[in-house]
């Protein structure tokens, strides 16, 4: 099947079996590797990208569903030099340590605060809850969160 | 994004992490991004069955699959059908049976190997093991230990005739400690089977290069060094044909140590059919065939005086292999076997550990790798004795405890422990804690009959890092030794190149180990390049495991940088036109010492040295030094840490109100990544005592197979948490380092458990199986209500 998906800014024009995947489509099909794959199971959000700017995980979504749409992976978050406040936040409070789970903890970040800029310790544990990491322990997570969203106007209560 | 450190500093300073900018941008190299023209991709037919004899193999109807290129079982694979190796065969009487990659006539655990598929893709690879027939004859499944060692049982390995792997001993003279006891409490603790869902799946790249004979392995291991040594050992291809390269790997908590079967099949085919071969698993594979951890039976017996002088520790191991050995299966509860006695003295202890082989996946070290098992134990049965005698548990615990002065102090179980504050770790954590205003609150809820009660969890541990000296890895029969390697190059612009034997995977050495050297070259952070997880560009080393890295390869760093400073000394005092005796070496510059404007800066020198132009006799052209480091000894974290627990005595759930812990890791290179690897193996240790744990049914199947079904905490299964550090040097280490990557994991599963049966303990509940679901805590109440205590 056909689709024409814009991906971090570059219109791609795509024949894909119908089975195919979004995520495994986006890593083979065009190259955008940032996007990993943790599970089959859809449990783990590492693949968390951004369809027409909310997060979705893009292991349950075919490749076909996001023909006519716009995806945004992690690299395609930043224009160059300038960094996103949510990866500078991430940097800063050592929001990582493998970086496995880190594009779709920054993707789904990057979602949450545009739902809600003013999260709560609460409202940002809730909100990540479909992006598992084994190495942090969540705890800078969380603080990368918060730091983000003072980033990018907000304050966390 | 760039950082000026002030290079003099640049040690015990929490720098931001070098590696973040790849990985915050997608710009990182994971083991499933390569992609070589002309790969075939495999993949893997798995045993459904625990227990079967495979009576038909026939892998001809993959062939006629679209895009399928081979097929092979062991047959078909013959002598490239490699074994996979065990490096620690612990007694000399261990009974190590053979582990074929590919698995010949008998098929051991839910997810053994039967058949390989190649295709050009991994979709059609996968489509075609439906077409390949196999017939099996069910065997009955030797699932529990304690049915694996008892008359009539299954055998695992029918040649091998016992389900007994070895039996260890250690030690001796508890009973008559024991016969002189006022008080004895026992105490049958299950520290359960663990899955270490380290967050990227395994993948393996084999490549012939047309270089020479090289074949090039890219995987995701901990260990691309000893692995190398093994592959070739497997395989028999030369040693200096592999090279082989962990790239950016997506964590490993002891999982990714390991040399695994779909490693050795993968370099095998490649050689075999001459190009490129990727095995990329799934997760639900990963979860029955990645090696899983823990999984002890612990019965522990301990003796003491009436006024709770502890008098000896009688510790009884069932240690689960599962069907194989794998790389150190039997050594794990080794390394735990020093532990149990913890920071006590006491004057006997009795340890014997018996090793079973059941139908279930292979076990192997998991975050802390036997010590999470004896902190476990012995942090358990200190507060079971305290309920005895009726003590304070913190009191019980100062009153035994090595004291600050009393080291270095060497325990009943043979190790000289070097340095240590308890006392200093202990009075802070109690203070973040506001311990005594949280017994306050206990007693009140106590008092009232509060449905919800609280308890307060303590585990004062310690643990050993850095495995460790050759010479006593040697004497446990370990067939490794325990150096770590480093080389730093001075390049002629000024730049450093640092190579290391170690292997980070999520640990940040990148910018530890540039700290490290920072501090000694003077050279900025920015300016030094760590080299590693490459045989090619590292080529020794022993790898990252047994938070050895900093403990053993920061070692070789400082010496290395060291002697690399003795060595540009030389060309400086030619420079200088002075005696090296009169050069100074202050921030990066040597300096004649009283005329400090008389200076070269090291940068000045590696030109010389790379001109050679103008070198004093007999000095070489080029700068660099190297130093393999074999540690004197192990080094002693140790902590305190508490949990505040709230048990609702009705539904039986728990919630973690509270986690405070003090770790004392020693010097310590830079504290950001210190308190990282802290909350790590926290959220690990605490999700052993809530979340996680593997079940098997009664046929040897895999209950939890997937991340839907195994409960990896997320986010909202955990608090944050209180961490703070003392600081009592190493005396051991020259860094004053000890080591902080599973020191989380070890402490806090008895903190959390302690706590919840604290909280129950006037229920009549003395114990609590893990992980601590509502029903189980549920109906430890029950059967504590119903008189007999679980
Ligand atoms: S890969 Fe795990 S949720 Fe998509
Ligand atoms: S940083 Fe490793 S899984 Fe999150």
């Amino acid at each position: 099947m056909h689709i024409s998906v814009s991906v971090d800014g570059t219109l791609y024009e795509a024949d894909v079996e119908p089975r195919t995947l979004l995520v495994h489509w986006l890593r083979e099909g065009i190259g955008k590797v940032g996007t990993v794959v943790g599970c089959d199971t859809s449990n783990c959000g590492a693949c968390t990208v951004l369809l027409d700017g909310r997060s979705v995980k893009s292991c349950s979504v075919l490749a076909v569903q996001a023909d006519g749409s716009s995806v945004t992976t992690i690299q395609g978050l930043s224009d160059g030099n300038e960094w996103h406040p949510v990866q500078t936040a991430f940097k800063e409070c050592h929001g990582l340590q493998c970086g496995y789970c880190t594009p779709g903890m920054v993707m789904s970040t990057v979602d949450l605060l545009s739902e809600n800029p003013n999260p709560t310790e609460a409202e940002i544990r809730e909100g990540l809850e479909g992006n598992l990491c084994r190495c942090t322990g969540y705890h800078n997570i969380v603080k990368s969160v918060a730091y983000a969203a003072e980033l990018m106007g907000g304050s966390t209560k | 994004m760039t950082e000026v450190i002030d290079t003099a500093t640049a040690m015990g300073r929490p720098i931001r992490r070098k590696e973040d900018a790849r990985l915050l941008h997608g710009q990182t190299n994971w083991t499933d991004n390569i992609q070589l023209p002309g790969t075939l991709h495999m993949a893997i037919l798995r045993s459904p069955m625990a227990h079967a004899r495979i009576t038909n193999l026939d892998v001809s109807g993959a062939l006629k699959m679209p895009n399928v290129v081979a097929a092979f079982g062991a047959a078909e694979l013959g002598e490239l059908n490699g074994s996979v190796p065990c490096v620690w065969p612990v007694t000399d009487d261990i009974v190590m049976p053979a582990f074929p990659a590919l698995a010949v006539d008998k098929v051991r655990h839910v997810g053994d190997c039967i058949a390989v598929v190649l295709a050009t893709d991994a979709v059609h690879a996968a489509d075609a093991l439906e077409a390949i027939q196999v017939d099996y004859e069910p065997l009955p499944a030797v699932v529990s230990m304690e049915s694996a060692i008892s008359e009539g049982s299954a055998f695992v390995h029918d040649d091998k005739g016992t389900n007994t792997c070895y039996v260890y001993n250690l030690g001796g003279g508890y009973d008559e400690a024991a016969a002189k006891a006022d008080v004895i409490v026992k105490r049958r603790f299950i520290n359960q089977r663990l899955i270490p869902a380290f967050m990227e799946p395994r993948c393996v790249v084999a490549a012939p290069m047309g270089m020479s004979d090289e074949i090039t392995i890219w995987t995701s291991t901990q260990i691309p060094h000893v692995l190398r040594v093994l592959l070739a050992l497997v395989t028999g291809i030369p040693e200096n044909n592999l090279r082989v390269v962990a790239p950016d790997v997506g964590g490993g908590f002891g999982g990714k140590l390991q040399c695994y079967r779909e490693e050795i099949l993968v370099t095998q085919l490649a050689r075999k059919l001459g190009r490129p071969v990727k095995w990329t698993e799934t997760r639900s594979e990963d979860m029955v065939a990645t090696h899983h951890g823990r999984d002890q039976i612990q019965d522990i017996e301990i003796a003491a005086t009436s006024e709770g002088k502890m008098l000896g520790l009688k510790v009884t191991l069932l240690a689960n292999m599962g069907a194989y050995l794998q790389i150190i299966t039997p050594g794990v509860p080794l390394l735990g076997m020093f532990m149990y006695p913890g920071i006590y003295k006491m004057d006997a202890y009795d340890f014997k550990c018996t090793g079973v082989f059941t139908n279930t996946t292979p076990t192997d070290a998991y975050r802390g790798a036997g010590r999470p098992e004896s902190t476990y134990a012995i942090e358990r049965i200190v507060d079971e004795l305290a309920a005895e005698l009726g003590m304070e548990p913190m009191e019980l615990r100062k009153k035994n405890w090595i004291k600050h002065e009393e080291f270095p102090f060497t325990t009943v179980a043979g190790l000289t422990y070097d340095t240590g504050n308890y006392e200093a770790a202990t009075a802070r954590a109690l203070e973040l804690f506001d311990y005594d205003g949280l017994r306050a609150e206990q007693a009140e809820r106590r008092a009232s009959g509060d449905p919800v009660q609280l308890g307060i969890g303590i585990s004062t541990f310690t643990e050993m890092c850095g495995l460790a000296p050759s010479r006593t890895l040697g004497a446990l029969k370990y067939v490794a030794g325990g150096w770590e390697h480093c080389t730093i190059r001075l390049l002629p612009t000024g730049k450093v190149e640092l190579v290391t034997g170690t292997s980070p995977h999520g640990q940040g050495h990148e910018t530890a180990w540039s700290q490290i050297a920072s501090s000694i070259l003077g050279v900025p952070v920015e300016d030094i390049e760590v080299i590693h997880s490459d045989t090619g560009r590292s080529p020794y080393g022993m790898d990252t495991y047994g938070s050895r890295s900093l403990a053993v390869g920061g070692q070789a760093i400082k010496k290395a940088a060291d002697r690399l400073v003795e060595k540009a000394r030389v060309i400086a005092a030619h420079q200088l036109e002075c005696s090296v005796e009169d050069i100074e070496f202050v921030n990066g510059s040597f300096r004649v010492k009283g005329d400090p404007e008389k200076a070269q800066p090291l940068g000045a020198v590696a030109f010389e040295a790379f001109t050679g132009h103008n070198l004093p006799p007999g000095v070489e052209p080029t700068l660099s030094a190297e130093a393999t480091v074999d540690p004197e000894d192990f080094s002693y974290p140790h902590g305190t840490h508490l949990a505040a627990m709230e048990v609702d005595t009705e539904t039986g759930k728990v919630k973690l109100r509270k986690y405070v812990c003090v770790d004392d890791v020693g010097v310590q290179v830079n504290p950001m990544i210190v308190e990282g690897q802290v909350h790590g193996g926290l959220a690990q240790g605490i999700a052993q005592a809530l979340y996680e744990g593997v079940i098997y049914d009664e046929d040897g199947n895999l209950k939890t197979a997937s991340l839907a079904d195994y409960l990896l905490p997320s986010a909202m299964d955990l608090p944050s948490f209180i961490t703070d550090t003392t600081v009592t040097p190493s005396t051991t280490h020259p860094l004053g380092t000890k080591g902080v990557g599973e020191a989380g994991a070890i402490a806090s599963t008895p903190a959390i458990m302690n706590g919840i049966v604290d909280a129950l303990r006037p229920l009549g509940v003395n114990d609590v199986t893990m992980p601590a679901a509502p029903m189980t805590v549920w109906r430890a109440i029950q059967a504590a209500k119903a008189g007999g205590a679980a």
